[in-house]
């Protein structure tokens, strides 16, 4: 038996019997870490660490005690502070930095007894689809094309994550979604990831890029996985404001519940211009999966899909460029000293950040510019309100919309180079952060190429319960998907 | 809208990035890009319509106006470039 092919429940069941240890399953994780370097997964890895909280586990496990996540070994994000361990948003500009606090999300998982093997790759500050704005180099894919050895990306900014769960790197992995993050990557690798609803993970401790859309979720194998991942990092956290003070449910308890009678939305907007017939393919399939369990199927109409992208591309970065305004060379990380303080201050971020960081950062400082804020920003921020308002008519109707993920399955890395093509990959994805709603990202199927492909499920606010029950049919319906091991 | 080289100038100045004058090409042709992009928001009426300040109705939670949390000069100040007796070192400001 492979210890690192286990998913979370699986291992959990495993665990509480005692047929395995804690330490046998971190340390099969840290020897498939080692032979994994090729994927550029983690940027930072702590054996030791992890070692010494397998051995903690293994003594509360020996009594039955423990939490819920006990013994299980996580890949980080490099997004998330860890007390004492690099935590760098892969960007330059933080050379060095290792905070003296925990975020409140990794803080909720070491106190269900999670294991930390090390923080993964990601793109620059979170600003990426494809993972190629780390500073620390791009992430691979574990999928390729049939009959072909070229690299793929994994997708981004959470690559690292996407990665490193299906490589069977971690067992899960924490990830983040501020336009698609979360589930753009899951979808190209063929794995789950959820976004929840905003406010129902805390923030505290996740280094911001923009602060009314960023939230934190899992990607994991399958979807009990992510149901059991979400309820460990969700909380109420008095650390930060826009965290909402409402229980958190046993996500678990909706998988295997019947759809009978449910109602799933297709927006009809989702069927732009040029989507891919093999995505269209997919979609109808996905739908067909859900009739055949009794749930009915109602097109809507969400009259604002078009511009939630270009709405995004002016909230996004005017937020962006206030958050990164922290990184001037003195409170952490890199310092190119200059003739003076504000020469110190633009040296220093010309050289710490990377080009599409600076571009979003100088994008979101013109449009927040004396004379430009209401023409940008709060015409951006008016069109989110329709956006919103779309989806709260469409909920009347429906209980739940199915979307494609993303247009088309991963990519090559260099294949996109125009700002705005890369941009496309989150034009089914980012409406959801301008309503702040719940979705997810479940593998459907295999492109005529064999990538993994993703349909994406949104949910009412706090309703991440339904996406569970629905994604649980899909995933019964389609399986999962594992990538041949051709890198160890 | 589009902007020009000055414009960008203008613009890193006040983002605090270091732009030399040969760049600055190159930056106009992208920013413009992403700025002609959204312009699509022109096609939308807004008209009586609020700007979204929250994506969830919820009161703002209050507390009492007390410290809380802190005292950790030393943790704070450890991630500096340069720091003395928890000071964080910057070139100097005043002539």
């Amino acid at each position: 038996m492979t210890l690192t092919a286990l998913t979370i429940a699986q291992a959990r069941a495993k665990l509480q019997a005692r047929e395995i240890s804690a330490m046998e399953l971190t340390e099969a994780y840290i020897s498939a870490i080692e032979k994994a370097k090729t994927l550029n997964a983690y940027v930072a890895e702590t054996p030791e660490q992890a070692r010494a909280m397998a051995k903690v586990s293994d003594v509360k496990l020996a009594k039955g005690e423990g939490g819920a996540l006990e013994g299980i070994p996580l890949g980080i994000k490099d997004l998330f502070a860890t007390k004492g361990v690099h935590t760098q948003a892969c960007s330059h500009i933080l050379d060095g930095f290792k905070p003296g606090y925990e975020s409140t999300v990794t803080q909720n998982l070491w106190d269900a007894g999670a294991v930390m093997l090390g923080k993964l790759n990601m793109d620059e500050f979170a600003m990426g689809s494809s993972n190629e704005t780390s500073y620390y180099g791009g992430v691979t894919n574990p999928w390729r094309r049939h009959n072909s050895n070229k690299s793929l990306v994994p997708g981004g900014s959470s690559g690292g994550s996407a990665t490193a769960v299906s490589a069977h790197i971690c067992a899960a992995a924490t990830a983040t979604d501020t336009g698609g993050s979360i589930r753009q990557p899951a979808a190209f690798t063929g794995t789950v990831g959820i976004k929840p609803t905003y406010g129902r993970v805390s923030r505290w401790g996740t280094v911001a890029f923009a602060s009314s859309l960023d939230q934190a979720g899992p990607i994991t194998r399958d979807v009990r996985d992510a149901a059991i991942m979400l309820k460990a990092m969700a909380s109420v956290d008095l650390k930060d404001t826009t965290s909402i003070d409402l229980p958190v449910p046993d996500y678990e308890k909706a998988i295997g519940k019947s759809i009978k009678g449910l109602r799933i939305g297709i927006p009809k907007e989702y069927r732009a211009e040029g989507l891919a017939p093999e995505i269209n393919a997919l979609w109808e399939r996905g739908a067909q999966m859900l009739k055949e369990q009794g749930a009915e199927i109602v097109e809507i109409s969400l009259p604002h899909t078009k511009y939630a992208l270009p709405a995004y591309y002016i909230v996004a970065p005017a937020e962006a460029s206030s958050n990164l305004a922290r990184y001037d060379g003195v409170r952490y990380g890199l310092r190119i000293p200059g003739d003076d303080l504000i020469d110190t201050y633009e040296k220093t971020r010309a050289a710490g950040f990377g080009r599409e960081v600076q571009r979003r950062v100088m994008v979101g400082t013109y449009v927040l510019s004396a004379g430009y804020y209401d023409a940008y920003y709060v015409k951006a921020q008016k069109v989110r309100t329709l956006i919103k308002r779309d989806f709260d008519e469409a909920w009347s109707k429906v209980d739940v919309v199915l979307t494609p993920a993303t247009p088309s399955a991963a990519f090559a890395p260099g294949e996109i180079t125009d700002p705005v093509q890369m941009y496309l990959n989150d034009i089914f994805t980012v409406t959801v952060n301008m309503a702040g709603l719940p979705g997810i990202a479940v593998p459907s199927g295999l492109s005529s190429e064999g990538l993994p492909l993703g349909l994406q499920l949104i949910g009412k606010p706090f309703d991440e319960e339904t996406l569970f029950q629905t994604a649980a049919v899909i995933e019964q319906a389609a399986g999962t998907f594992t990538a041949k091991n051709w890198w160890a | 809208m589009s902007v020009d080289e000055k414009t960008v100038r203008r613009v890193a100045r006040l983002a605090r990035i270091k732009v030399a004058d040969s760049e600055l090409p190159r930056l106009a042709g992208e920013l413009n890009v992403i700025l002609n992009f959204v312009e699509q928001l022109n096609e939308v009426n807004v008209d009586n319509v609020m700007p979204l300040t929250s994506v969830v109705e919820v009161d703002m939670r209050l507390r009492a106006d007390v410290v809380t949390d802190g005292g950790y000069a030393k943790a704070v100040t450890q991630s500096a470039a340069a720091s003395e007796d928890d000071f964080f070192m910057v070139p100097k400001v005043v002539e």
